[in-house]
């Protein structure tokens, strides 16, 4: 029988054949919804599983945490989906493409996630963006077309980046592994310590800015904000729930090749710098949006810089409170997205200004995106105020000055979100101009999150406290 | 394997040719003309992979050589035509840096990849590296011209020959497994690309095929 991490990479993929032929709205949606549920219980079967390889994949602390992150928001984001994908108005062409997309999206992240080759880690990632290209795209109207067309671009180029640098550090490697082990990851890290120090060093460089595109780390972040504007909003929070997560993993795997060698270059300063400049820099553009969706894809470019910075602090602190920094965003974000989803169809706009008085207007909406602006500003007793707690403290312990501009730009963001916290959850209710539809299955996904991210932040439970700590020493 | 020695010279010199498409790329003016550069540079590319597979021994790269002739000589460059004689797109490139400095632009940016790449690889064998420092340069020749230009086709051409430069770093890198489907991967991108042209233009969202024309709609609109 086939490994059980194939399966769970296949499967939607089947799924997905399977929605092209279903032109019915409400038909479509519910197998989505089962092709995701199933792949959720997939994702805990595979607690069950052996760490190590099998052929092309691998299961170990590092990814199988995310690999059920994934499958969760997935499910609740099609859930979501279903309850508010009546209100596109898709005809039956734009129904198959946009599930089938849906599922090809899900099925590269599980791949991306669970790949031990590096070859077939880049093709995930690939197919991850052609499949989000095409749900950004779906509207077609202009600026839906420009956002995509700049996602292509930019990620084009990031991930043509990214496999030069695996054909990099494959030539680094060459001569001591044979044609089986190819581009195994786990094979690469084996021998690392052996392989010409300069080459990995350069090799490196160009997989961190090359899957840092993908993470929506600066200086190629630019496609981001945009990506996150278009297209149906459940596609928003899967792209910042989970695309980014696979590529920062991607980052982390090829950190722990180039580490296992001692003579080159130390990869941390690289990361912080990258790190610090993504939080910096979205600090101040969150200052300026107009657009709530951009506001918050800014706001996962920040995410991103945090968890990039801590990575670059490494040593087992930092790096589990990085990984729980990723954890914590896709679910708090994920949430976000929801929420602004819903009050969107209800203002009939996404834009800040036109967004008021949530609260009163729709108390379960208003306090649940309260709660989450909140929770992904960094406040307490969220899993994010754990993380990036954690993250300081280390980034105090090993660069205190370092630690000081990082706290700058984290106390800048807060503001900027206290700020649009404000204004979008209280004051006076701005006017709906349409109807909510969909019911609780808009609003249940949001505040499961919302819960799931409090248990995570109060009382992580003592199996995934393990599993982060091993996944922390993979890293290195 | 050194100067002087069959393999090591003809691969040299495809690889070399390659790198020379790109810059006859960055300096054509007519679309058209940015086409058949491009598609003689895929030729290039089909015989320098044709050629490493016969030095190398490995039948894969003739496929990969066989893909990369028939895709990037033939059929891509003639989608191109179709596209620009149908749209009626017969015009300039639009170059945002004009043609002189963006060709001094390459010769540093070439020259660059010659000083990144040479010195960190010097534990390889010579045809490997000086293989890997072309590919880099044509991979950046190619961002250069994505950058450089406003016309929507010249912008594909630039990631196509960038992604040339990739199949010539793996194609020379021996032994490196996987190069016949990261290829086709590869491929399966551009040519949803060019697809997605298609889609632009068939939409009539737009009158030109001109980025400038997709300014108004990015970012918050103004």
């Amino acid at each position: 029988m086939m490994p059980l991490p194939w399966i769970m990479v296949f499967l939607p993929w089947v799924g997905a054949l399977l929605l092209l032929s279903f032109p019915r709205l409400r038909v479509a949606a519910a197998v989505n919804i089962g092709c995701a549920a199933s792949s959720f219980l997939l994702a805990i079967a595979l607690f069950t599983v052996p760490h190590g390889e099998q052929g092309w994949t691998r299961i170990d602390a590092l990814n199988l945490p995310f690999v059920l992150l994934a499958a969760f928001v997935a499910l609740t984001t099609a859930i979501f989906s279903a309850a508010m994908i009546a209100g596109e108005g898709f005809d039956h062409w734009r129904i198959r493409a946009y599930h089938a997309a849906f599922q090809v999206f899900l099925g590269a992240q599980y791949l991306a996630l669970l790949s031990d080759n590096l070859g077939v880690l880049w093709v995930a990632i690939e197919i991850a963006t052609l499949a989000s290209v095409l749900m950004v795209a779906v509207h077609r109207t202009p600026a839906a077309m420009e956002a995509a067309w700049k996602f292509f671009m930019i990620c084009g180029f990031g991930i043509a980046l990214a496999l030069f640098g695996t054909i990099l550090l494959y030539s680094a490697a060459q001569a001591l592994l044979d044609a089986e082990s190819g581009l195994s990851w786990a094979a690469l890290k084996r021998v690392a310590a052996r392989c010409d120090a300069d080459t990995l060093n350069l090799a490196f460089v160009f997989l961190l800015v090359g899957y840092g595109t993908k993470a929506g780390l600066v200086p190629l972040h630019s496609w981001l904000p945009d990506a996150h504007a278009e297209g149906p909003i459940a596609i928003s929070a899967v792209l910042s729930g989970l695309l980014l997560n696979a590529a920062m993993l991607a980052v982390l795997r090829a950190k722990a090749i180039i580490g296992a060698h001692p003579d080159t270059i130390t990869t941390g300063p690289l990361l912080m710098a990258l790190g610090l400049a993504s939080v910096l820099l979205a600090s101040l553009a969150l200052w300026r949006r107009r657009d709530a969706r951009r506001f918050f894809g800014w706001s996962s470019i920040e995410h991103m810089g945090i968890a990039a910075f801590a990575f670059g602090i490494g040593g087992p602190a930092a790096n589990l409170a990085g990984l729980l920094h990723m954890i914590g965003h896709s679910l708090v974000k994920s949430a976000i997205f929801f929420g602004v989803g819903r009050a969107a169809q209800q203002k009939g706009s996404q834009k800040l200004a036109d967004i008021s008085g949530l609260i009163a207007s729709d108390p379960w909406l208003g306090w649940g995106l309260a709660l989450a602006i909140g929770a992904i500003a960094g406040l307490p007793p969220f899993l994010l105020f754990a993380s990036e707690y954690g993250v300081l403290t280390a980034a105090m312990a090993a660069q205190p000055w370092l630690a000081a501009t990082l706290a700058l730009g984290l106390v800048v963001a807060m503001t900027a979100l206290i700020h649009t916290l404000q204004a979008l959850c209280f004051g006076t209710a701005s006017p709906d101009l349409a109807a909510a539809t969909g019911g609780a299955a808009v609003l249940a996904p949001l505040w499961l999150h919302l819960a799931v991210a409090l248990i995570l932040g109060l009382a992580m439970p003592a199996i995934f406290t393990g599993m982060l700590g091993a996944a922390a020493g993979i890293i290195g | 394997m050194t100067f002087g020695q069959l393999p090591y010279d003809l691969a040299h010199l495809l690889g070399g040719a390659v790198l020379l498409l790109s810059f006859v790329l960055l300096y054509q003016r007519r679309i058209s003309a940015v086409i058949n550069a491009f598609a003689t540079q895929g030729a290039l590319l089909a015989l320098a992979a044709a050629w490493q597979g016969y030095v190398q021994g490995v039948t894969g790269l003739y496929v990969t050589a066989a893909i990369a002739f028939g895709a990037k000589a033939v059929l891509i460059p003639y989608a191109l035509h179709r596209l620009v004689r149908r749209f009626n797109l017969q015009r300039g490139v639009d170059p945002a840096l004009g043609i002189g400095a963006s060709l001094i632009a390459g010769v540093a940016l070439a020259g660059f990849a010659m000083m990144v790449v040479l010195p960190a690889t010097a534990g390889q064998r010579a045809l490997a590296r000086e293989d890997l420092a072309l590919a880099l340069s044509v991979v950046l020749l190619g961002g250069l011209m994505m950058i450089t230009r406003r016309n929507l086709i010249s912008q594909v051409i630039g990631l196509l020959s960038l992604e040339n430069g990739l199949i010539l770093a793996a194609v020379g890198v021996a032994g490196m497994p996987l190069v016949m489907e990261l290829s086709t991967a590869a491929l399966v991108l551009m040519l949803a690309v060019i697809a997605g042209v298609f889609a632009l233009q068939m939409g009539e969202s737009f009158q030109s095929l001109d980025t400038e024309s997709l300014q108004s709609h990015r970012g918050e609109g103004e």
